[in-house]
């Protein structure tokens, strides 16, 4: 099977300068591949390096040492090591993410939200909006909010903006960062399919679930994160 | 941001105002299509070496090379003062942190659009007053402020004047010190978003200098962060922002407000 994505040896640390050079290490030795049609699953319990490995994995936060490999038009590019540029290219094309929280922007309304990284890859803007409103319905976000700034919605209500964002491309991979945590059951339920629907079109996924039923409904695999602790190397 | 070949060239500009360094040993490149942010506090080099790269103040040492449209490149300070006056008004633009800097005062606002293009040899003045609304509509000008001084305008309404004026004549690399400094925080929304439209569908490259992380994390790619004239970071915008590696940037991201 297609291992569109490969990390090997990765580590993290965060270095405070501010707290007279307090070296915080996060994860050691972080070594795994996705593969297409599958969501595998990051385990493990919160502050052990789940979202650091997701937000190296978008080249949101550097690695300190390893590789990150990923298939991106034609070539195999390091992500651990890229320039700004490919980074951005790779994220355009090649790895969508959907974070934790939305970031939002003054007087960009919801629709253009969603519909930007079509937009960016050249797709005709209001075919780009049609296809987000589409998505926006199924996840059953209010029509009366499409057209406003996200920035005073609720959380569920920002998250499914997030959500329809990240999913609204075809990449080959999708990283998500806790995409369920703030929807009720019936939106939980539609992101279940919609991740479905991603494998069976062959994307590799990588997530982090809280829920327990929303993992066991999507994981194919867990990747133990606890294994990647610092000082645990080559246990 | 797909075209492999750079736009400008900057390598190893230095400027020292006697003793004092203005900036020292920078070097980057920038790609069409590409905004490079320059942050850091006020004397830390940022408007020096902007105006080192942009012909306005000749740096002590170093080169700036740039793609002219036929494809070749050319070594700025080795062009003659007319050429780069030219290049100047034709293929770059320079927006100013005060709009008076850019704008004549004086002259309506559809003159200070139309002048841009009278410039570049256009002589129609149909066809100049036309493009001149298009433009000032794009800035979200009310049409009947055409004939308008921009003395009568209000700050933000100078700000988008200045940007019109700038970007009439099609530039591939747009110059900005501080374009929102001195704004209400609502005007500087409005001029923010309207940045990032204009940017982002022109394919503009450009370099804007700023204090502020947050306009640099919304207009930006890319950003530099210069600390006495050095470059101390430099990096993808978000990860500079979200994961700073060196003690001055996480100064500066700590330092941030939250609202």
């Amino acid at each position: 099977m297609p291992t569109p994505l490969v990390v090997s040896e990765v580590s993290k640390s965060f270095f405070m300068h501010l707290r007279g050079g307090l070296r915080l290490p996060v994860v050691e030795n972080v070594s795994f591949a996705l593969k297409t049609r599958e969501c595998a699953v990051l385990g493990g319990p919160s502050g052990v390096g789940k979202s650091s490995i997701i937000k190296m994995l978008y080249g949101n936060y550097a690695a300190d040492t390893g590789q990150i490999i990923v298939q991106h038009d034609g070539r195999l590019i390091d992500l651990a090591s890229a320039s700004p540029r490919t980074v951005l290219a790779v994220r355009r094309d090649t790895i969508g993410y959907v974070s934790q929280f939305l970031r939002t922007v003054p007087r960009v309304s919801a629709v253009d939200v969603v519909a930007e990284p079509l937009a960016v890859r050249g797709v005709d803007r209001e075919d780009a909006r049609a296809k987000a409103r589409e998505l926006l319905a199924r996840l059953n976000l209010p029509e009366m909010l499409w057209s406003l700034p996200p920035a005073t919605f609720s959380g569920g209500e920002q998250q499914r903006v997030n959500i329809a964002r990240g999913f609204i491309t075809d990449h080959p991979v999708l990283l998500l960062d806790e995409p369920t945590a703030s929807l009720d059951a019936k939106n939980r339920q539609v992101v279940m399919e919609m991740i479905g629907e991603k494998k069976a079109a062959g994307v590799a996924l990588l997530g982090i679930f809280h829920d327990q039923d929303v993992r066991d409904a999507v994981a194919d695999a867990v990747i133990d994160v606890t294994r990647f602790a610092p000082g645990k190397v080559a246990a | 941001m797909t075209a492999d070949t750079p736009l400008l060239r900057v390598s190893a500009v230095s400027k020292s105002y006697g003793q004092r360094i203005g900036c020292q040993d920078v070097s980057f490149e920038l790609w069409p299509g590409e905004v490079l942010a320059v942050v850091g506090e006020s004397g830390s080099g940022k408007t020096t070496l902007l105006n080192c790269i942009s012909t306005r103040l000749l740096p002590t040492s170093g080169t700036v090379s740039y793609r002219m449209r036929g494809g070749d490149w050319r070594e700025l300070y080795r062009m003659s003062e007319a050429e780069r006056r030219f290049l100047m008004r034709t293929d770059w633009g320079f927006v100013h942190q005060n709009p008076a800097d850019g704008l004549r005062m004086t002259v309506s606002a559809g003159a200070n659009v139309g002048e841009r293009l009278m410039a570049v040899g256009d002589r129609h003045y149909g066809n100049i007053r036309a493009t001149a609304l298009d433009w000032l509509g794009r800035v979200e000008i009310e049409a009947d402020r055409v004939d308008d001084e921009p003395r009568s305008f209000s700050g933000g309404m100078r700000q988008r004047l200045q940007i019109a004026r700038n970007l009439v004549t099609g530039p591939r690399l747009v110059f900005m010190d501080e374009p929102t400094g001195g704004l209400d925080v609502s005007v500087q929304a409005r001029l923010l978003d309207l940045l990032r439209g204009l940017v982002t569908d022109l394919g503009l490259a450009a370099i804007v200098v700023t204090h502020d992380l947050a306009v640099a994390r919304l207009l930006s790619h890319r950003m530099m962060v210069m600390k006495d004239g050095r470059v101390v970071e430099t990096g993808l915008t978000d990860r500079v922002l979200d994961d700073p590696r060196e003690a001055y940037t996480q100064l500066l991201v700590s330092s941030i407000l939250q609202v």
